[in-house]
């Protein structure tokens, strides 16, 4: 009888979608580059996953249970993608209690002082990650060489492509991964980045679970394409063809699953576009002309910083008026 | 407000870096070690100290459309002694702070007591109320360079017990001296909100 003089404000009609199921669709679409960092680099990438999962979870469930006094929300496993994106950007040999440092980072200073899940401005995982990249920056830029789980050459470290690109003035293909090994992940780097295909499958997961739209990835990924194309018609001798930008670094990973982040990414498709073709622009910038081999962390944080700006820039207009 | 009120209410209650939020361009640039911090805040709350007299004694020669520019020439002329008294005397404080030093003259706390107060009040209570608010600002500096020497540098006052492998160097950088700032004062402001509730409550059962 209650239920009939139950009255409430729109929406009447309920997706069924939830924090939670997002958060588990994210996480199966980045299965696929677990398995093949664990099938190249072995024993340490399941630990480190494991401990930057357990780090960030229970980072959070301490500062909420005991610092925020609120109840907790570990369980609608935001902490969890944070904690698997955390591990998939940093290299397989990091020492443990540098995962830890970067877990409690990302939770305690990226997430949590702003309010937790849907306040943060920055994306937790990459401040955590550029925070690691600064503090220690040997440890962060010692990469193993992926050799497949039966091969024995587990001490070795080599550089990552862009690094190769960066120390040489001039582009010296005969020393660079073939385009396939590119693609299915024979490439130094962090070790969530280094299959392209992989990638691509959870993100053409997740574009058909709708957890992302297009705009984002695909802006991005375009505007990249697009400028260091130029730079390659200008002077193929000196800068690099345009699809070893895109399967290199962390471009994939970056677009489709740093970038869409929900809570700091724009909100309507212009924003959209305009947001993913920043994060393109200063990737090259940083890529071609910066300090440092790899720019796609610094970028999606910066323009993480211009969102406000965006979402207020692109405001719908009312209907009717 | 007795004489001891205001001395001490710039130590945490009317902390000039932490809870006015004034003078944060010192407060971020010299707290990469204690030592710069206590020489830092030394420095300032010498030039508080002066000013503030020296403002409170000349407040009704001094023009009032006129008082912010004379307000600067006093403070200069203290922060010009201190900074020769340091380039003579230590010369390694001198080398580490650089140009933060010439810089005490723009610092908005010691403009701010002498327009907030050294310019309404008594010599001897503007006395206090430059000490304290010196001390407060040392006091804030040094908590924050003591985070930031430890994690970073793994050292407290230029002594080193933390292997270098482990230091992490984005605290002693720029970003660091953000990051430490605002954990510092939220730590602050919450240890003093839990001890007015309780006072508070104190009074609520007397």
């Amino acid at each position: 009888m209650n239920k009939l003089l139950n009255v409430s404000g729109s929406p009447h009609v309920h997706s069924g979608e939830s924090v939670q199921k997002i958060m588990v669709s994210v996480i199966v679409a980045l299965m696929p580059a677990l398995v093949v960092s664990i099938f190249y680099f072995g024993l340490p990438v399941i630990v480190l996953t494991l401990v930057s999962v357990g780090c960030c979870v229970l980072f959070e469930y301490l500062i909420q249970r005991f610092i925020m006094k609120v109840p907790t929300t570990i369980s609608d496993g935001s902490a969890v993608v944070t904690g698997l994106l955390l591990a998939f950007n940093v290299p397989a040999n990091l020492p443990i209690w540098m995962m830890v440092v970067g877990a409690l980072v990302a939770i305690g200073i990226a997430k949590m002082p702003f309010g937790g899940l849907g306040h943060n401005l920055f994306n937790p995982a990459l401040v955590a990650r550029v925070f690691m990249l600064i503090s220690f920056p040997v440890a962060m830029t010692t990469w193993p060489v992926p050799t497949p789980i039966w091969g024995f050459a587990d001490a070795v470290t080599g550089p990552t492509p862009l690094g190769i690109l960066k120390e040489s003035a001039a582009v010296n293909m005969g020393e660079m991964p073939r385009y396939l090994d590119l693609l299915v992940g024979q490439m130094g780097g962090s070790f969530g980045e280094i299959s392209a295909i992989a990638l691509l499958l959870g993100a053409a997961y997740l574009l058909w679970k709708r957890v992302i739209t297009w705009h984002i990835p695909v802006a991005f990924i375009l505007t990249v394409f697009i400028f260091s194309g130029i730079f390659y018609l200008i002077d193929p001798t000196q800068y690099a063809n345009p699809f070893f930008h895109l399967l290199t670094g962390g471009l994939m990973l970056g677009a489709f699953f740093m970038a869409t982040d929900m809570v700091t990414s724009p909100t309507t498709p212009s924003a959209m576009l305009v947001f993913g073709a920043g994060c393109g622009l200063i990737t090259i910038i940083i890529r071609l002309f910066g300090a440092y081999p790899e720019g796609v962390s610094f970028s999606i944080l910066l323009m993480n910083a211009m969102v406000p700006l965006l979402n207020r820039w692109f405001k719908p207009k009312t209907y009717a008026k | 407000m007795s004489k001891l009120n205001i001395l001490t209410k710039g130590f945490f209650k009317e902390n000039p870096s932490l809870i006015l939020v004034l003078g944060t361009c010192p407060t971020l640039a010299v707290t990469t070690s204690v030592n710069n911090a206590l020489g830092m805040g030394a420095a300032t709350t010498f030039v508080l100290l002066m000013s503030n007299i020296l403002i409170s004694m000349l407040k009704n020669v001094i023009p009032d459309k006129i008082r912010i520019p004379c307000f600067i020439v006093i403070i200069a002329t203290f922060v010009s002694m201190i900074d020769l008294i340091i380039q003579g005397f230590l010369p390694a404080l001198s080398a580490s702070l650089g140009v933060f030093i010439p810089l005490i003259v723009v610092n908005c706390i010691v403009l701010g007591r002498a327009e907030a107060f050294a310019s309404k009040n008594l010599v001897f209570d503007s006395l206090l109320d430059g000490l304290g608010m010196g001390i407060g600002f040392t006091i804030s500096l040094v908590l924050i360079a003591a985070v930031r020497e430890v994690l970073g540098a793994g050292s407290f006052m230029g002594f080193t017990f933390i292997p270098s492998h482990y230091n992490m160097l984005l605290f002693v950088l720029a970003p660091g001296a953000f990051i430490v700032y605002g954990f510092v004062m939220a730590a602050v402001r919450q240890i003093l909100n839990n001890v007015e509730a309780k006072r508070k409550a104190r009074q609520a059962n007397a």
